[in-house]
């Protein structure tokens, strides 16, 4: 059992949504994505989407690809990435970090070490957008068998024929992607939301969270209500573009994840 | 090479996309339904012959194919070896080979009910074929371009915009041709159902690259029977030669001799100031190593965190950090040899073409012609070049001019 079962499995027993907010790793700097990344838990947060720095960010909006951009003039890489989530684990042995991102840094770095070095740094599932079922034999196949969640996104377009294939070799949770489009775009709708979430959670056990659109505590909780939890990403990368000191960010975050949690 | 291996080069690619390790669908799961879908498509079309009868005839009266298979007196006289023939796709309707692959995918388009059309360009030849076809059958067509390639070729952003196409300038990461790429995947995630995305080279998720050499393959399959005719039956070209960005005008030649023994095949990448220099190239191959973009896994310039670099080179047709998949795949096999030529050779040649065979190559193929004339000298009378000319160079002369210090006012 990963860190990420057993988050899902305790707040299931609390009868609670979940809430994941997603960072970008080095983003504005090492030092102040690591104070942040410490205080998402005590702000609420119950899975962290750890962001891994991507020169070509193809599924994202402007507000994500710039936070991958300051993040890689700043000097971050996938190594420096595992080492921000090797400092928060000296400190939190308990919430999950999914590392969110792209396949050629992965690729580059080589599965296998990629995997073994992901391990020991704490990280507890991936979610690798370009990486659809297809090309499970990738990474997919090779990070379960390290022990590894691999989180598969679900998509307005993925469509019966289709949804057990994506379900397949899916753990962790199902990421819900609300709309057809890039991060920070568009607003999710909970009527639209809904039955989807429910056609989805007909065919798994695993937990469907739902992300892409989401950027208030009154849409955070919208949307929870109607899934087992929710991702809000650009909102909060919005407000360290903006250059918002920590607590600020993390009182937003606060709200974002009470709004979830009241759902 | 062992002689047995011929056969198989051109059953490529697999059922999983790949040509070898090469290729694939690196793709989000919005995108990846469609995909399966444009694939299916595609599939029935190939042996559809109500399909090829529609591009026979639009080849034949709105492009102008067969583009001539041309024997350059001069340059095989001024180089003193090889006998030396142009394939002449830069007479194509457009003023390049892009038209060939563009008409198809407008043309599935159609058949599969998609009513607006997306492409990126670099160069802008892609954006003008497509905004062209889009023309002649009523579509919406959005064009996305680096911004800095929308400041180089002027002339082009105008001509798409004549033709009715709304060309966004792509502002994004560093706003360059893997930039507009990264955008028009942006906007067809969002606009999945009724947007089709046409790519300009032999690159992006299967089905694109096989599709796309599938549609550029008439340039090869013409070069074939034109040069029996001229040189007698059966008679084959010893070397074929063109010039790669993201390789489809190369691949359109290549293809159809791949199963030839006796065809030396050579692509030319774009050296920008040399390959040895600090990244200042675009030559994927020779100065790249395997790696993940856009859709499919290719020789790619990238640092040693996998993160992807911006190419160089004189000539924004070929300035992308990667390569068509069966490029690579035939790099790895050994079917093929790949060359660089620096942007002083390509400059070099552009002017040999004008001065000897009045004829303005863009500086796309100028890079073949620069390793055509490396070679051609040592090589025996007999010894039949054919380089693909897949592009002419009116909308380089601003460029060029600059290079040889003329002081030239652009028409804005």
């Amino acid at each position: 059992m990963t860190r990420i079962d057993a988050k899902f499995a305790a707040l299931k027993d609390q009868g609670k949504k979940g809430f994941v907010a997603y960072v970008m790793a080095g983003d504005p700097d090492f030092d102040t994505s690591l104070e942040i990344v410490k205080g998402l838990p005590g702000a609420g947060v119950d899975v962290i989407e750890l962001g891994l720095p991507f020169t070509d960010p193809m599924a994202d909006g402007p507000t994500i690809q710039k936070a991958g951009q300051r993040a890689l003039d700043g000097g971050m890489t996938l190594k420096k990435t595992l080492a921000l989530a090797t400092e928060f684990r000296k400190g939190d042995d308990t919430t999950p970090i999914v590392l969110m991102g792209y396949y050629n840094p992965i690729y580059s770095h080589g599965v296998e070490t990629f995997l073994t070095d992901a391990k020991a740094a704490g990280i507890d599932g991936l979610i690798v957008v370009d990486l659809p079922p297809e090309e499970d034999d990738e990474l997919c196949l090779p990070a379960q068998a390290a022990g590894m969640n691999f989180i598969r996104l679900a998509t307005p377009t993925t469509d019966d024929r289709r949804l057990p294939k994506v379900l397949e070799n899916t753990s962790g949770f199902v990421y819900y992607v609300s709309i057809t489009g890039i991060t920070g775009s568009a607003e999710a709708q909970a009527t639209d939301v809904g039955p989807e979430v429910a056609r989805i959670k007909a065919k798994t056990d695993l937990p469907v969270i739902v992300g892409f659109g989401i950027n208030s505590p009154e849409k955070s909780q919208a949307i929870a209500s109607v899934a087992d939890g929710a991702v809000v990403g650009s909102a909060i990368v919005g407000k360290i573009a903006e250059g918002k000191p920590v607590a600020e960010v993390l009182d937003f975050v606060k709200t974002l994840a009470d709004g979830a949690h009241r759902a | 090479m062992a002689n047995d291996l011929f056969n198989s080069f051109m059953s490529g690619p697999d059922e999983k996309g790949r040509f070898g390790i090469f290729g694939g669908r690196f793709v989000s799961e919005t995108l990846m339904p469609l995909i399966l879908d444009l694939e299916a498509e595609y599939e029935k079309a190939k042996t559809d012959d109500s399909f090829w009868a529609e591009m026979d005839d639009l080849w034949q009266h709105y492009v102008g194919r067969p583009s001539p298979l041309y024997y350059a007196p001069r340059l095989t006289e001024a180089l003193g070896g090889a006998k030396i023939y142009l394939k002449r796709d830069e007479l194509n309707h457009t003023g390049a080979h892009k038209i060939n692959n563009v008409l198809g995918q407008i043309i599935l388009a159609r058949r599969m009910g998609k009513t607006r059309i997306i492409a990126e360009t670099g160069a802008g030849q892609h954006g003008v074929a497509t905004a062209t076809v889009c023309a002649r059958f009523g579509l919406k067509c959005v064009v996305y371009m680096g911004a800095h390639d929308v400041e180089r070729q002027a002339p082009n952003v105008f001509r798409m915009r004549l033709l009715g196409a709304e060309v966004v300038p792509v502002t994004s990461g560093r706003g360059t041709l893997k930039d507009a790429m990264n955008d028009a995947l942006r906007d067809w995630v969002t606009n999945v159902r009724d947007t089709f995305y046409c790519i300009g080279t032999v690159a992006g998720p299967h089905p694109y690259p096989a599709m796309v050499r599938d549609f550029q393959s008439i340039i090869g399959k013409e070069v074939r029977w034109q040069l029996a005719e001229q040189e007698g039956e059966g008679r084959l070209p010893d070397t074929v030669i063109a010039a790669i960005g993201g390789g489809s005008n190369a691949m359109g030649l290549f293809y159809p001799f791949l199963d030839d023994p006796s065809v030396n095949i050579i692509g030319v990448e774009a050296g920008g100031k040399g390959v040895d220099m600090k990244m200042e190239h675009c030559a994927s191959l020779t100065g790249g190593r395997p790696g993940v973009l856009h859709g499919n896994r290719t020789y790619l310039l990238q640092d040693d965190d996998g993160q992807i670099l911006e190419g160089f080179s004189i000539s924004a047709g070929l300035d992308y950090p990667g390569i068509g998949p069966e490029h690579a795949w035939l790099h790895d096999i050994g079917r093929a040899q790949y060359v660089s030529i620096t942007d002083k050779e390509a400059l070099e040649a552009f002017q040999f073409c004008c001065q000897q065979e009045g004829i303005i190559p863009a500086l796309e193929p100028s890079h073949a012609l620069a390793h055509v004339m490396k070679i051609a000298p040592d090589l025996p009378k007999d010894h039949i070049i054919v380089m693909n000319m897949c592009g002419r160079g009116d909308k380089d002369i601003f460029t060029v001019a600059r290079h040889l210090g003329f002081d030239m006012e652009e028409s804005d």
